[in-house]
């Protein structure tokens, strides 16, 4: 009878163990080497972070009646720039680039000065504002193939998938960003968002690099407008848009950069 | 009686664990927080000590590099001006301020008396106006007021990221000196504890014209550093005349140059190492005109160097800045002997040199409150004058304190301040040579808005 209970009494203890210890695990957050740590997540965050993003990471802090666009409500768990598919989670690494990059034309500044450490800790306490981390798990990233060379051809072709996917209605004929539905356009949370003037130069919210601009047009940015064309577009056809983005503006960038993970 | 004694320790400890626990996270500098939005702890260890961000922030010219830094992107009303005022009670004592022997009669001598004063007072107005004219060209101007003066503590433009690299940035004005452990934003107030004084330091008869690298100079600044920040250099050429407006004091320039690196270590957190130095020349004596200097006439200059290292350490909720200098004037300077009299020099004099440093703690509680600790010396290696004993003009000084920011948000902030500092000055009495000891209490507001 003893031993009955305390096998009993040691079970549950188990059970307990790795309960917590599942728990703890997902409060953790897995960039390369790194591992963050959700106490001092925390309290990176109420220095940096809490006077846009808000106490319970909804969007609401202090700061965000006067910001424009609005900071990303995390407990929503819907993030723009991912490296997985329109709809499902981001990959630890892909919070932890936008953090390091910060979010262009937008009230985020980038917070790479900030330790690769504290920034992985970060990412631990950002996903602890939405059960959805503990839920789910994030979809497998995207396929970026070899990009073929840019040619005239490449351009023209990817003028006319402009034109046939509707993609100047937002963005405009001449890629401004002022399309007939621009004025129209607003984020999930209602609130009026711009498309990206492709003249302006190539600091893209999401990374600026081709292989970047190829990513969005596969996974799209959740909760903005702009979809995915996973399936609309085809690989050739989406190096084609890029290309044809790119001939829109002046500034292009040469060459491939390291990834942000690595900086 | 002793129950009665462990209960009124025990309410003690638990009202300061309840100040400790309900303190909220820290927010907002007002002139930057305004236009980014940010809190100020952002940028702040504790205010106003810079944390890596916003020391890269500040190395930006300003920006934060999100396409939105120029002032076209704000709103009309927006005014890139912040005000900073200490107001405090605050106790000063000296044990060895020469007094005259029968007050007002300054003819009847004088003796080495402990003098202590205290009251309420405003110890001084900043009115800093910075940011940026144009994306990539920033700007500083400060003001600064004090009881019955003004003068312009710095004014400078900048011309950020030539050619589009972090590398090339261009200063002119009048600005401080490139220093991560900064003067200009040290945590202490108080009239012994408000400044290092390695930085200020001239050994006791000496007339060098530099008053340290401590004071903002004129002069030009070429400064770069890496995308993070964690690799910086600045190299200026300044005026020789310490920061003084008019012509230079002579017709030489001087150089600064700081060069520092910052490295992850895990589990501990930034570290930071570097190292700087301040070349530079001083007159010994002018033209005159009728027995008064011309200025900008200055003759007979000779050199002077300051020369150092310093670190940034951090150990999860503590850090400490470690400081290191060596000094060196030249013999003339230090016996205050023009150089076109030699014969006037003391039999055996040499050039003063000496060394210095401190260690400067922090406990970082959470951005609302900070604990502090400093201990500063300086030692004199070798005295101009060998008639005067050999450790005069040596320094040590405590300073104890605690910052704590009740407000703080993206308009103003306030901070309360409690310090007590202490500093030894060997052999510098006024009248006897003995050591000198004074001692300051401060509390009081510093707040901003």
């Amino acid at each position: 009878m003893r031993w009955k209970t305390t096998l009993t009494g040691s079970a549950a203890l188990v059970l307990l163990l790795l309960f917590c210890g599942g728990d703890t695990h997902a409060q953790e957050s897995h960039i390369g080497n790194l591992t963050g740590n959700v106490k001092r997540g925390k309290a990176l965050y109420e220095r940096y972070c809490i006077f846009c993003h808000g106490k319970y990471g909804d969007g609401r802090g202090e700061s965000a009646p006067f910001l424009d666009p609005k900071p990303r409500d995390f407990t929503k768990a819907v993030f723009k720039c991912r490296s997985t598919p329109s709809g499902s989670l981001p990959l630890d690494s892909d919070l932890y680039d936008t953090i390091s990059r910060g979010v262009h034309d937008s009230g985020m500044p980038s917070w790479k000065p900030l330790l690769r450490q504290e920034r992985a800790d970060l990412i631990a306490y950002i996903k602890t504002f939405s059960s959805a981390f503990q839920e789910e798990k994030p979809g497998a990233p995207v396929e970026i193939p070899p990009e073929p060379p840019i040619s005239a051809e490449s351009i023209q072709r990817g003028a006319q998938v402009f034109e046939s996917m509707n993609c100047w209605s937002c963005h405009g004929k001449d890629g401004r960003g002022h399309g007939p539905s621009a004025s129209a356009l607003t984020d999930s949370k209602g609130y009026p968002i711009t498309p990206f003037d492709f003249t302006s130069g190539s600091r893209f919210k999401c990374g600026e690099t081709d292989r970047d601009m190829f990513r969005d047009l596969v996974t799209g940015l959740d909760g903005t407008p702009m979809p995915s064309f996973a399936s609309a577009m085809t690989t050739d056809q989406r190096w084609d848009v890029v290309h044809y983005l790119r001939s829109l503006s002046s500034h292009r960038t040469h060459g491939q950069l390291a990834p942000i993970s690595q900086q | 009686m002793e129950v009665l004694t462990l209960r009124r320790i025990g309410m003690q400890l638990l009202a300061l664990g309840f100040l400790l626990t309900s303190v909220q996270p820290a927010h907002g500098i007002p002139a930057f927080a305004r236009k980014y939005g940010l809190p100020c702890s952002a940028c702040h260890e504790a205010w106003p000590m810079l944390n890596n961000f916003g020391q890269t922030f500040k190395d930006n010219g300003y920006q934060v590099g999100n396409g939105r830094d120029a002032p076209i992107y704000q709103e009309p009303t927006y005014w890139p001006i912040t005000f900073r005022i200490n107001t405090s009670w605050h106790r000063e004592s000296n044990n060895r301020t020469a007094v005259d022997v029968i007050p007002g009669n300054a003819g009847g001598g004088q003796v080495e008396r402990t003098v202590t004063t205290s009251g309420f007072d405003v110890n001084s107005l900043d009115i800093v106006t910075a940011g940026t004219l144009s994306s990539n060209i920033s700007f500083f101007v400060q003001p600064f007021i004090n009881s019955g003066s003004s003068s312009l503590a710095q004014a400078w433009a900048r011309l950020d990221n030539l050619g589009g690299s972090r590398w090339l940035n261009l200063k002119m004005g009048k600005f401080e000196m490139d220093e991560l452990i900064s003067q200009e934003r040290i945590l202490t107030l108080s009239g012994t504890g408000g400044s290092y004084f390695n930085y200020f330091f001239t050994p006791l008869g000496d007339n060098n014209v530099f008053e340290g690298i401590g004071v903002p100079q004129l002069g030009v600044e070429l400064s770069g550093h890496s995308d993070n920040d964690y690799r910086r250099y600045s190299v200026s050429v300044l005026n020789s005349n310490s920061g003084q407006s008019g012509v230079p004091s002579n017709n030489t320039y001087d150089v600064y140059t700081n060069l520092n690196q910052a490295f992850e270590v895990p589990k501990l957190g930034m570290q930071r190492v570097g190292v700087y130095g301040y070349f530079g020349q001083s007159p010994t004596y002018f033209q005159t005109s009728g027995g008064i200097p011309i200025s900008g006439t200055g003759m007979g200059n000779r050199s002077f160097s300051r020369v150092g290292a310093y670190g940034q350490w951090y150990v999860g909720k503590f850090d400490f800045q470690t400081f290191y200098m060596h000094g060196q004037d030249n013999v003339f300077l230090g016996n205050s002997v023009p150089a076109n009299q030699p014969a006037s020099l003391p039999p055996g004099a040499k050039a003063p040199t000496w060394n210095g440093g401190f260690v400067e703690a922090h406990y970082d509680y959470n951005p609302r409150l900070i604990l502090i600790g400093k201990y500063e010396l300086i030692r004199m290696s070798q005295e101009a004058n060998p008639g005067i004993r050999s450790n005069a003009g040596n320094l040590d000084a405590w300073t104890v304190g605690y910052r704590w920011y009740p407000i703080m948000n993206p308009r103003a902030g306030l901070a309360w301040v409690q310090e007590y500092g202490r500093v030894l000055n060997t052999g510098a009495a006024p009248l006897s040579g003995k050591d000198d000891i004074s001692n300051s209490f401060l509390m009081g507001f510093d707040f901003d808005f």
